[in-house]
């Protein structure tokens, strides 16, 4: 449980101390560092009851707990010594110099959207045995992408603190799922209607609760991200409760279905089928997907309604002092990020086939902000980095089996992915605290376009 | 309050904006107490009165950030003072009321972005409120997002890229160097307007709140933090402004030196109360001016001469 | 009517727990502004000390005497906690100080996930069942309809539970109220500059704030083990967020508040699981503060915000 914070990091190491005392420093923080990883491990580590019959017992894990005192000993003296020294900056001064690391985001945009295009060919030529795996795994970066965007609309350029995406994404699975179960319809034709719903829902919770401020907000989003989770849940009869819904449709190929048989794709195109097509199919309907949110968010900032967006991000007084009715504002942000969500949620849902309460749990909306937030607020390519790292991360660690060989068998690295998912958010925040992309592109220009430094951009709500 | 008579007529004519027994209680406290005053068509009006005195509380009620406790606030487009229509308006419940006339608007049930919107009052805000991440274009443009949203077919057509759109976006750039170019920040145009010192960021939020085409400008201490020449220039800037848009103008402000020069008509507020209501010299000579600024009673230790000197309307230094 | 009484009971007993739990979000938010989404976490590992503790002093060290064990659980776990909420604080929270607000929020949701899963590995993901280790209790009312008897009966666990938070809010509220410990934290609430400038140890503050919402927590943790015999990694999920929906409905930032909207918590979700349906008393309590919060955006008790303009 060591980071850069423990302890006593504010201390800035004073130039006239020798590298004795330095050392000496270094040993006697790194002990405390230690000593307190023993005393918040020791019940969690040193200890652990389990059940056996009769009630529960305790067993102890004394080697276990001083190994781990060692690893944050250890840890806090090398930080100490190689990293410390060179100063310790959060806050504040972490925004301008990132983007001169990267080139201007159009062509990174350009890049990544060429590699987008060309990806499952370049898996499926690459990594000819796993290109299923990872076209998958595409598949769901892409899906988090295309969330982050949406959700971006709502917190990146409207500064509104949405804790409850996730309601919408179900709103979208389920009504898929629920009308391929009762009306028998198609992906295709469900889509639209997932939008609109989500939209709609985005509609009637926005309108009660959009007037309250910041951390309010985000509390009743909270709240109704979990109500809506626990209708489903119960509402059995209709959608199927815990269980869930299954047997979700396929999306097909203008009528055509990516499968076996006469009738399908591969028959009419003469095609042998393969079931990596349909992987492909489905890895290019979210592209296609993501990027219609990407273009319509780019259209949107530069129209008056996306300008008002990120002006009521910046000053909402102001705001409302030229003119803007900024209840009606805040809800075309809100249902519209809703909107992109009701999509993702359609896609979801044919892309697994079954979906059920499970899914839309209150995590899934903290992954989503997290990524809109690490990525840098109302960045687009931000949120592509942020996407690729975390969920491309996490999905990495369930195949560290060799790992296996080094800890023994009883080892599952899968256990650890949350763990680290959610260390690896800490650890980004304080060292990055305005997310990894954080200055902003101006939507009107008059002569030479200039970035916007992180530290004139407002966040919005409550500040 | 003797040598008003003449005067009085001319803001009672012809008033863009009437405040008639406004009161504005916050829990305890009586901030603005039975206050009436008028506004000129075309005239500089300035409000003015010791800290507290509740300047930026008559603001927040005309513009309607606050809900006044009682009374009416009146603006009105077209001459006159159009009593049939606004006792119309009064009696029926409506906001506002079209004549032949004009129209007259009900400031105190308007809610604060229809009074920018329709009752075409603008105003800009003691401790500046600009939108600090966005350029100062962007600024200009955000501030006629009425007109442009109607140009852009409330978004449908903006996002199909409609030529109508193209030409209304044109318009309200052009519109916008217009005021840079008078405010002197055409080649500023494209920084974050929160990286602009604070002299100009002052003048941004006058031509934002311009970019309204107001028929009323409120401004609540432009000249606070201005040096003399920052604030000569602004005299000359507000009187253009009333001179070439026609735009009334009423002002808070602190700087006496300002306000004798360019005001048509000054009211003066304190604990809430009107003291005094004529224009510059008349008020500049009241008595009851007078001990408000000085605090004849109980802050005698005040540097007298300075103050009367600032008072009598030499070049002041901006007080706090 | 001796329904009624024992769902009143029962509502104030959990009313209590959340209450404990509220208070810990409404300190910190009161002081720095932010919510503390890993509180809950922190409540729930305060829940696996006191388990780990009942558990050492019974079966290790053969202690029956319950009364010493309880209080032994309590006060290690109090002590255990705080460190959990002091490091948390140090690690993920005053990094970002000063910084932008969304920063902590999200520090602080990686935080939950981090103890959540921390304390899944290191714990197992099963649940951990404890028996019943108070019993008994003090009838109060009995009367029958259509034949069952029903009785009113007030559990010593559940006094217990009604007692120590009784006791422990009006210690605290005396901490906060007589000591300087609670002048400088007010002072930080008004304003933080200032009152470092004012020679208040700004970042002392905010730490001793953590160390006693935790040590709070754990009570409840404690409490809840004790109330409900079974605790996992997840607990302090839903407990969090209802103890957060607490604090926002008594007003945010105030203490009385936090107590109140907590017990108001735990009455609406047990008089609903008792009148209507178990499945959706969370639904009620979110609803209940959706509706607060439109018609009375500060709260119950909170200071109406006034907007300056
Ligand atoms: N929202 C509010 N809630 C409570 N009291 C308020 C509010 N707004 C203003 N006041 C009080 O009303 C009185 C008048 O304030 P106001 O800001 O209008 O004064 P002012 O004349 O603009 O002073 P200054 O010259 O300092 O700007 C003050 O006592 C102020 O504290
Ligand atoms: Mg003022």
């Amino acid at each position: 449980m060591s980071g850069p914070g423990l302890v006593s990091a504010a201390r800035t190491p004073n130039a006239s101390q020798g590298a004795e005392s330095r050392m000496t420093r270094a040993l006697r923080e790194a002990s405390i560092a230690g000593a307190l990883a023993g005393v918040l491990g020791f019940f969690f580590l040193a200890l652990r009851t389990d059940i056996v019959t009769g009630g529960l017992e305790v067993t102890t894990r004394w080697g276990l707990w001083f190994t781990a005192i060692a690893i944050v000993f250890a840890g806090r003296l090398a930080l100490n010594l190689f990293w410390f020294g060179h100063s310790y900056g959060a806050g504040k001064t972490a925004g301008r110099k990132i983007t001169r690391l990267l080139p201007s985001s159009k062509i990174v945009g350009r890049v990544a959207l060429a590699f987008a295009l060309i990806l499952p060919f370049f898996f499926m030529v690459l990594f000819p045995n796993r290109d299923r795996q990872y076209i998958d795994l595409s598949i769901l970066i892409m899906t988090y992408i295309m969330l982050g965007w949406g959700l971006n609309i709502v917190v990146g350029l409207a500064g509104l603190l949405d804790l409850g995406y996730v309601a919408f994404y179900a709103v979208g699975a389920y009504s898929f799922g629920l009308s391929a179960q009762y009306l028998g319809f198609g992906f295709w034709t469900a889509l639209p209607m997932a939008g609109l719903l989500a939209a709609t829902w985005g509609l009637i919770l926005g309108f009660p609760v959009l007037r309250l401020r910041g951390d309010y907000l985000a509390i009743v989003t909270l709240a109704f991200g979990e109500m809506i989770r626990v209708v489903l849940i119960n509402w059995k009869s209709f959608t199927g409760g815990p269980d869930g819904v299954s047997g979700i449709p396929k999306p097909t190929f203008f009528g055509l279905e990516i499968g076996r048989g006469s009738g399908s794709f591969g028959d009419v195109f003469g095609l042998p089928y393969e079931p990596i097509h349909r992987f492909v199919y489905l890895y290019y309907i979210i592209l296609a997907l993501a990027l219609l949110t990407n273009f319509v968010t780019m259209r949107l900032r530069r129209l008056p309604i996306g300008r008002a967006w990120e002006a009521l991000r910046e000053d909402e007084i102001a705001c409302r002092s030229l003119g803007i009715n900024t209840r009606n504002t805040k809800l075309s942000a809100f249902s519209t990020g809703a909107m992109f969500a009701g999509f993702a949620g359609s896609f979801f849902a044919t892309r697994q086939g079954f979906i059920s309460p499970e899914s839309f749990t209150f995590l899934e909306s903290a992954i989503i902000l997290a990524i809109v937030v690490l990525g840098g607020l109302g960045s687009q390519i931000g949120i592509v980095i942020a996407s690729v790292v975390m969920i491309g991360g996490i999905e990495l660690l369930r195949n560290l089996d060799f790992l296996k060989q080094i800890f023994g068998p009883s080892f599952e690295p899968a256990e650890y992915r949350m763990l680290i998912f959610g260390l690896a958010m800490v650890v980004i925040m304080v060292w990055k605290p305005r997310g990894l992309v954080s200055t902003r592109e101006p939507s009107a220009t008059l002569k030479e376009k200039k970035l916007i430094g992180a530290d004139q951009i407002a966040q919005g709500e409550g500040h | 309050m003797t040598t008003q008579t003449q005067s009085l007529y001319r803001w009672k004519d012809d008033p863009v904006l009437t405040v008639e027994h406004l009161s504005m209680r916050f829990g305890g406290l009586l901030a603005i107490n039975d206050l009436s005053f008028e506004v000129g068509r075309g005239d500089i009006t300035a409000l003015i009165g010791p800290n507290g005195a509740g300047k930026t509380t008559v603001f927040n009620c005309v513009t309607g950030f606050y809900k006044p406790t009682e009374g009416r606030i009146v603006a009105r487009h077209g001459k006159g003072a159009q009593t049939e229509a606004v006792d119309h308006a009064t009696r029926t419940g409506k906001r506002w009321h079209k004549s032949g006339e004009g129209a007259v608007f009900l400031l105190e049930r308007m809610p604060d972005h229809e009074i920018s919107q329709k009752a075409k009052v603008a105003r800009t805000f003691q401790n500046i409120r600009l939108f600090g991440g966005m350029t100062v274009l962007e600024n200009l443009l955000v501030a006629q997002h009425n007109t442009l949203m109607v140009a852009s077919g409330y978004t449908v057509g903006g996002i199909l890229g409609l030529p109508s759109f193209k030409k209304a976006e044109k318009a309200a750039i052009k519109k916008a160097v217009y005021w840079l170019e008078h405010v002197g920040l055409v080649d500023r145009a494209d920084d974050a307007a929160g990286d602009l010192p604070y002299g100009d960021q002052r003048r941004l939020e006058i031509a934002r709140a311009m970019c309204l085409d107001p028929q009323v400008l409120c401004l609540d201490e432009p000249a606070a933090g201005l040096n003399p020449r920052e604030s000569a220039d602004l005299n000359m800037f507000l009187r253009y402004i009333r001179d070439t848009h026609g735009t009334s103008i009423l002002l808070i402000e602190h700087d006496m030196g300002v306000v004798m020069e360019i005001s048509d008509h000054v009211v003066v507020l304190d604990y809430g109360v009107k003291i005094s209501d004529g224009d510059a010299a008349a008020v500049k000579n009241d008595p009851k001016v007078i001990a408000a600024y000085l605090g004849v009673d109980d802050e005698a230790e005040i540097d007298v001469p300075e103050v009367r000197q600032d008072l009598s309307g030499a070049k002041g230094v901006p007080h706090e | 009517m001796e329904y009624f009484v024992q769902q009143l009971i029962n509502g104030l007993t959990l009313g209590s727990i959340y209450g404990l739990i509220a208070i810990g979000y409404t300190m910190v938010y009161g002081i720095i502004g932010m919510i503390n989404f890993a509180h809950g976490d922190v409540f729930m590992i305060g829940a696996f000390i006191s388990l780990a503790v009942f558990l050492v002093l019974t079966t290790v060290f053969g202690v029956t005497f319950l009364p010493i064990v309880l209080f032994l659980a309590l006060v290690v776990s109090m002590l255990f906690t705080s460190f959990w909420g002091w490091t948390i604080e140090r690690l993920a929270y005053r990094p970002l100080r000063g910084s932008f607000r969304l920063a902590p929020l999200i520090t602080a949701i990686g935080m939950s996930i981090v103890l959540q899963n921390f304390v899944q590995v290191t714990q197992g993901a099963r649940v951990k069942p404890l028996p019943p280790q108070i019993q008994g209790g003090v009838e109060l009312m009995s009367g029958s309809v259509d034949g069952t008897t029903i009785n009113a009966q007030l559990s010593y666990m559940q006094m217990i539970i009604i007692g120590t938070t009784f006791v422990l809010m009006v210690a605290f509220s005396l901490l906060i109220s007589r000591t300087s410990l609670g002048r400088s934290q007010r002072a930080c609430e008004q304003d933080r500059k200032m009152a470092s400038l004012l020679g208040v140890n700004v970042d002392r503050t905010i730490s001793l704030t953590f160390i006693m919402g935790a040590a709070l927590a754990a009570v409840a943790g404690l409490m809840f083990m004790l109330l409900y015999g079974v605790i996992d990694f997840y607990i302090g999920f839903l407990a969090g967020v209802k103890a957060f929906t607490a604090a926002v409905l008594g007003g945010i930032g105030s203490l009385p508040g936090a107590m109140l909207g907590g017990l108001l918590i735990g009455l609406i979700e047990v008089f609903w699981s008792a009148y209507f349906t178990v499945e959706y008393k969370d639904v009620a309590a979110f609803s209940i503060l959706a509706i607060v919060l439109i018609f009375m955006p500060s709260g119950l008790l909170g200071k109406p915000e006034i907007e300056k303009v």
